[in-house]
């Protein structure tokens, strides 16, 4: 079965150590995670994690099934990249001196779509949200200029399709 | 944080009463009708063994020499009794000692808590002395962990702790307390947990699943079950004699499965595995139908995975969903606990007898029995063999004992031919496979099953990894059965190294001591026997002890256990020499 990116969005209650749990599920199978996010979710009290790793859909059906184990964990689901809308930002730190110098420094950051966050008179800062390859783009573009710091976050994502997490809860609720 | 249990009230009920957090230990402990618990002392738990004193009446506290003893005799207790085992270590090292026996409990599917002592919140992360992540350590380990740093978590903490252990599919989980949280105050009161939003212990069954598991079932022409430690865990064992007498399907066990059914049940057709019989093996690989029923296809049971049973449809009755298609893919899955399903399953069922399909069985059974079996228990020359120890202790326990074993040789003969009339009676170690096992676990059993006869069955390698724990037998007077079938060799991997490695015997050979005089140093009755026209005497007089007994029987150096499917071949490519 051929290996391609997946992203494993997981449903939880916030607590300590579940990360760690969640990590050590795919660290036991020998998988690399090509990016993490945690944050709240949709639901008051729920937190998110959007994970992606690059496998084969039998391995990330047996990793989905090994993480909805645990106990603090309400749901877990896996999409393919076209189940999803995705996206990641990027920021890039530069030297304002380049910035004034160089017109081109502003037409890489309007072609992009890119957006100045910040300005002082030693650095300037953008922010760039957008597919892999877009910020990848934009790095190299600004590479030559001498990139003092680069960041980017992991992938955010949501699915296509309704997620019932409140549905899962409520159900609980009642029958409880 | 804030847990999100269903019922649990945060109002203190009217009998709410202010204790110190060691005393909510203990009086949760007795709230979920704990009376026994192993452990040792140290820095980190001395606040709750404070209170242990006061509670002593109520509470039995075992002494055991070693953290690892406390858990493994934890494992021994619940597996008999099928109540939660619980087992207490201070911080540090006490809690890194507990980790092979939670890494045990979790791989069988043990319900087990563990309570350890942590260094103080203020110290946490400071490199305190005896400080240690056990929280990390055991993450991957147990079914759930938790560390309490307040002492007003510890009652709603510690009915999750018991809840999480026993329900849906049972493990170990751990409780972290810190010292400031022992020590500092509460108003208790006790509720039991019944729920937890987050975690579905077992799936609801679903009709049709088990309607088409019916249909297959009647439909099939050579039908054979796998049955493992499910069906002990849900209590399932009246109602799957009763699946199986009436349809007639013969029925093979998984190492732990053995003694959910009688051995010498008519449809009993042994075990499955490695080292399992000969039938059951070759046929996996014959049946049209393979009906695994709460076993998990582990490694040692399928041998080569893409030759296994890959002409069968498979029908998987399995409580934890994540092991449906996990190992071999489930042409029917069947979810929920086994005692649920099995008795819808009993319902649809067709009365069948499948003779000709048993006469294969038979027919199998025999060509065992001509090449191993037969040798097995009837050797006339030479050292005495494991498996006429074994079937003299059959002789005296006509099958009520509950045997426990260590790992290695003697684990599978024990395994192969011990005799079983009741359920919860094998104890094992099967996933992880720890050495040293036994003793610690034969002390649980017998305190978990007091009216019974209790032997442990024990290699000389196995035995000396835990041997400290004739202290704990000599405290407690706990009359257990040792046997140690002593070969003065790892066995198993010198069966290995003999096979596979050119019998190049690389660290296998054991110098051992005397081990009649440190049985004795214990002040344990112990014999040693090496003579055939011996053995049925000294295993009797073992039996008949009314105290702890230890018996040494010398027994054939380089003997081999028989059938085997040697590591990658499929199982029906199981070797009979």
């Amino acid at each position: 079965m051929e290996k391609k990116n997946f992203t494993v969005s997981v449903y939880t209650e916030n607590n300590i150590g579940l990360l760690s749990r969640i990590a050590a599920i795919f660290q036991k199978r020998h998988i690399n995670i090509e990016s993490i996010t945690a944050s709240r979710s949709e639901v008051n009290g729920v937190m998110r994690f959007i994970i992606v790793v690059q496998v084969t859909e039998d391995q990330v059906k047996k990793i989905v099934g090994q993480i909805e184990k645990q106990i603090e964990v309400i749901k877990a689901f896996y999409h393919t990249d076209e189940e999803m809308i995705y996206q990641e930002t990027a920021l890039y730190k530069i030297n304002s001196a380049e910035f004034v110098d160089d017109l081109n420094i502003q037409d890489f950051i309007k072609e992009s779509n890119a957006r100045i966050v910040t300005v002082t008179p030693k650095f300037f800062v953008i922010e760039k949200t957008g597919k892999r390859h877009e910020t990848d783009s934009l790095y190299e573009k600004l590479k030559p200029y001498g990139l003092m710091q680069f960041v980017r976050s992991g992938t955010i994502a949501v699915t296509k399709n309704e997620m019932p997490i409140s549905n899962i809860l409520e159900q609980f609720d009642t029958t409880n | 944080m804030e847990v999100k249990t269903a019922s649990f009230e945060k109002t203190a009920s009217p009998k709410a009463t202010t204790v110190s957090g060691a005393e909510a230990v203990i009086k949760c402990l007795l709230e979920e009708g704990v009376d026994t618990l192993y452990g040792y002392p140290g820095g980190a738990i001395m606040p709750v063994y404070d209170e242990l004193y006061k509670y002593q009446t109520q509470i039995h506290h075992v002494l055991t020499r070693h953290e690892q003893g406390a858990t493994h005799a934890a494992q021994g207790y619940a597996r008999v009794s099928g109540k939660v085992g619980v087992a207490m270590a201070t911080s540090g090292p006490g809690a890194t000692n507990l980790v092979t026996g939670i890494a045990d409990a979790q791989i069988d599917s043990t319900p087990m808590v563990c309570i350890t002592g942590q260094v103080g919140s203020h110290l946490l992360g400071s490199d305190a002395f005896q400080e240690t992540d056990i929280i990390g350590i055991s993450t991957p380990i147990t079914k759930w962990n938790y560390q309490i740093t307040k002492a007003e978590e510890i009652p709603e903490i510690l009915a999750k702790a018991f809840f999480i252990a026993r329900s849906g599919r049972p493990g170990p989980v751990l409780i972290d307390i810190t010292k400031d949280a022992q020590f500092a105050t509460l108003d208790f009161s006790y509720k039991k947990c019944s729920g937890i939003r987050s975690y579905k212990p077992k799936p609801e069954v679903n009709l049709k699943e088990v309607e088409r598991a019916a249909e297959a079932m009647n439909n099939a022409k050579k039908p054979m079950i796998v049955f493992g430690q499910g069906v002990i865990l849900g209590g399932a064992e009246e109602i799957f004699e009763k699946v199986v007498e009436k349809s007639g399907i013969p029925a093979a066990w998984t190492i732990l499965g053995l003694s959910a059914m009688p051995t010498d049940h008519p449809l009993n057709v042994g075990m499955v595995g490695m080292h399992g019989n000969y039938g059951p093996n070759v046929l996996t690989n014959e049946c049209d139908v393979l009906i695994a029923i709460g076993m998990r296809f582990d490694d040692r049971v399928t041998g080569n995975l893409e030759k296994y049973a890959k002409q069968a449809k498979v029908i998987h009755f399995e409580i934890d969903p994540a092991e449906i298609n996990k190992n071999v893919h489930a042409d029917i899955p069947v979810l929920g606990n086994v005692n649920e399903t099995l008795k819808v399953l009993l319902e649809l069922l067709k009365p069948n007898k499948h003779e000709a399909w048993h006469q294969k069985f038979k027919e199998h059974y025999k060509i065992e029995f001509d090449k191993i079996i037969k040798n097995d228990l009837n050797a006339e020359r030479g050292k005495i063999g494991m498996a006429e120890v074994i079937d003299e202790i059959n002789k005296c326990s006509q099958g009520n004992a509950v045997i426990v074993s260590d790992v290695g040789q003697h684990q599978m003969v024990a395994c192969r031919y011990s005799k079983f009339n009741q359920t919860r009676s094998n104890v094992t170690s099967g996933g992880l496979g720890t050495m040293g096992f036994a003793l610690p676990a034969a002390i649980g059993a017998k305190m978990g099953a007091p009216e019974r006869d209790v032997v442990a069955v024990i290699g000389d390698g196995g035995y000396q990894m835990t041997i400290q724990e004739l202290g704990t037998i000599f405290q407690t007077k706990v009359p257990v059965k040792i046997v140690v079938l002593n070969n003065d060799f790892l066995g198993m991997v010198r069966q290995w190294q003999q096979l596979f490695f050119e019998k190049r015997y690389a660290s296998t050979e054991m110098i051992n001591p005397d081990f009649i005089t440190i049985a004795k140093g214990y002040h344990i009755k112990a014999k040693q026997v090496s003579k055939r026209e011996n053995l049925k005497e000294a295993v009797t007089e073992m039996m008949q002890s009314k105290e702890a007994y230890f018996l040494e029987v010398k027994v054939e150096q380089e003997e081999n256990v028989f059938p085997m499917v040697p590591t990658g071949a499929s199982v029906s490519d199981i070797r009979l020499e």
